[in-house]
């Protein structure tokens, strides 16, 4: 049928205007955040059945190892939890003004931040579609506020174009759409696009796209009171005798396109960062907390775990005081939900089978850095009118974001002034955290010059440098042979944690894969 | 030329901040895909320090990572160079950051130095083999 041609033309148009998007999304997921998932929550778990005081141990006291030990109790199941940490939360973590935290290497940096000022080291943003961690905030009295992804007003930089200076997003994301939608428009209406158009199309087509990029009706996009309402105005319209309004210079597809400045400007579009996207008031491991309160009587804190041994019947950990105890104990249970990152579990004696061992082996954690500056004033909101959301950079700190929280007060604020993966991340991670701060203050500088003037102190986390992860998160060598076998029961323990999941990184996937774990437990347990 | 000036004020900077470290030439680009340095001991410094440590002592936490000076593991040469470009257990592969002069030359610095005195000097087409 005709209809059948017709419906693989318009497909073949929407790949063409699709291009450019997906090679900006595949750099995203280059970038670290590589699978945009949604979560497949449905509410909280029921688990039906007497354990009949079964016993389970869990290791790790993060949001998996919490969720678990959580829901396990209230089934009936007897829990404990061993942590490495002096504190619960894992990744789920915030420093603050007071906080002293020291890599590996014995590097020591102490957190200045004035009070209520923060660094989510980790996870610092809860998309909408992250149907789990939301509701275990509403159930544990969470407070969310939005997290602002998307300003119109941050910056796109590239070190290569407009001779450095940043642009804003709003005038580069207008042009590029609106000069898009010019040449296509024009490419329609001159029949250029016949093969892939029908003319009842073609008619739509140039319609909307007029629409969509603000032509005018020569089909142009053009300096313009139009244009100028999404791009921003020369001279803004003022009041009684003041202007009306001056309209702005377009800057040419060309100069975008050579610029690159078309990198980021969908990368807030992906389900995990469209609006309405959240963070806990306050930091991160407010969660954290929360969980940590309706557990907290069950975890064992700077418990090093040193072997792992399960049987027909039960599971025994051995463990030493993390703060370099040699005296051994141990904890015993039926079951164990194992969190520990396999980049760790990996060098912990245990008696797991073949396929297990080959799956914890599999898994290496990816490098990445953050680096948190403080500055005296809030130079973003009162010279540069940014409220939230974050300006893209081609330096090696790849990011630049604004507190979504507190706008307009007089007191410090904290730029998340860097978020590097790849070679950059490997490169800060290798120097000392004082020249991690120098060098994001060094980019950071280039997009806003006030930088050095307002420079306060700074704190920078590089994730190989984490002495309980070694690394930001499990990648899988080759999923596809051991993911299946990680998820299996091997001597009455089940593996939870991001890197048991589908998404990956992600508390969601944290949460998730503690989910499913004990859901497959109970079931073993009651049908047993 | 750009990049000579930023370098300069970094090496200021780290003058300044005398923390014993030696400058370094750092990635221009967030998505520079591999790193700048081209010598063993600078290309040691820029990424393999950041889990073994600047003298190659390794580290201890919830996990440890090993030392390389003076490791017995460093005597094969194929075996560095497996890691370096694909990793091993945890370790991530680092092939994909640089290119095979640059992993001869790390694989060089480690066996040769850090208290390491092996034999054999590796090539460029010795890790082209083994990708």
């Amino acid at each position: 049928m005709s209809e059948n041609v017709q419906g693989m033309t318009r497909r073949n148009l929407l790949a063409m205007v699709g291009f450019a998007a997906g090679a900006s999304a595949m750099y995203s997921a280059m970038a670290g955040m590589g699978y945009a998932g949604t979560s497949d929550y449905t509410g909280p778990i029921k688990l039906e059945g007497d354990p009949k005081g079964t016993t389970v141990l869990v290791l790790g006291a993060g949001l998996a190892g919490m969720t678990a030990a959580y829901e396990l109790t209230k089934a009936g199941y007897k829990v404990q939890i061993l942590e490495y940490r002096e504190k619960a939360g894992g990744r789920c973590w915030t420093l603050r003004g007071g906080d002293v935290y020291t890599e590996l290497g014995d590097f020591k940096q102490e957190v200045k931040f004035a009070e209520g000022n923060y660094l989510n080291p980790g996870p610092w943003r809860i998309p909408s579609d992250h149907y789990a961690v939301l509701d275990y905030c509403k159930r544990f009295g969470v407070k969310l506020e939005p997290f602002i992804q998307i300003n119109y007003n941050a910056y796109v930089h590239n070190t290569e174009a407009f001779g450095g200076k940043p642009q804003r997003f709003k005038e580069i994301q207008s042009d590029y759409r609106g000069q898009i939608a010019e040449l296509l428009a024009k490419a329609v209406d001159q029949k250029k696009l016949d093969e892939l158009v029908t003319e009842e199309d073609a008619a739509l087509l140039i319609e909307s796209l007029k629409k969509y990029g603000v032509l005018d009706d020569k089909l142009e996009y053009v300096k313009s009171g139009a244009t100028s309402l999404y791009r921003g105005w020369a001279v803004d319209p003022g009041g009684g005798t003041q202007s009306a309004g001056e309209p702005s210079e377009i800057i040419s597809l060309a100069d975008i396109l050579k610029g690159r400045l078309w990198n980021d400007l969908i990368t807030g579009e992906s389900i995990d960062h469209q609006a309405a996207i959240f963070q806990p008031v306050g930091g991160m491991d407010m969660i954290a907390q929360a969980f940590e309160k309706e557990v907290k009587d069950l975890i064992t804190y700077n418990a090093k775990v040193t072997k792992i041994e399960g049987g027909e019947d039960g599971v025994t950990a051995t463990w030493v005081d993390s703060n370099g105890g040699t005296e051994e104990k141990t904890a015993k249970a039926d079951y164990c939900i194992c969190t520990i990152p396999f980049s760790v579990l990996g060098q912990i004696e245990h008696n797991f089978g073949s396929e297990m061992s080959a799956a914890i082996d599999d898994v290496y954690y990816a490098s990445s850095i953050k680096v948190g500056l403080e500055f005296k004033r809030r130079f973003w909101e009162q010279d540069e009118h940014i409220y939230g959301g974050i300006s893209y950079t081609n330096t090696p700190i790849t990011l630049i974001s604004y507190p979504s929280t507190n706008f307009f007060s007089d007191g410090p604020g904290v730029l998340l002034s860097g978020y590097s993966w790849g070679a950059a991340s490997y490169q800060f991670n290798a120097i000392p955290a004082e020249q991690r701060i120098e060098k994001a203050l060094e980019y950071g500088s280039q997009i806003h010059p006030q930088m050095r003037d307002e420079f306060s102190n700074g704190v920078a986390v590089a994730w190989h440098r984490v002495p309980w992860t070694l690394g930001c998160y499990g990648e899988w060598r080759d999923m596809d042979a051991n993911y299946a076998n990680a998820c299996k029961m091997d001597q009455r323990t089940l593996m939870a944690g991001e890197h048991i999941s589908h998404l990956p990184a992600w508390q969601e996937g944290a949460i998730l894969s503690a989910l499913d774990a004990i859901k497959r437990l109970h079931q073993h347990v009651i049908g047993a | 030329m750009k990049r000579q000036i930023s370098l300069a004020v970094f090496a200021a900077a780290l003058a300044a901040s005398a923390s014993g470290a030696f400058a370094q030439d750092f990635v221009v680009s967030g998505s520079t895909k591999n790193l700048p340095q081209t010598e063993g001991d600078a290309i040691y410094h820029a990424v393999c320090s950041g889990c073994h440590m600047p003298e190659g002592e390794g580290a201890v936490g919830a996990g440890h990572y090993p030392a390389l000076a003076g490791d017995a593991f460093l005597e094969s040469p194929d075996a560095v160079i497996a890691w370096v470009l694909h990793g091993y257990k945890a370790m991530p592969p680092l092939g994909g950051i640089m290119d095979d002069a640059q992993v001869a030359a790390v694989v060089n610095y480690v066996r040769h130095n850090l208290g390491n005195n092996f034999e054999g000097e590796t090539t460029a087409e010795d890790v082209a083999a083994a990708r």
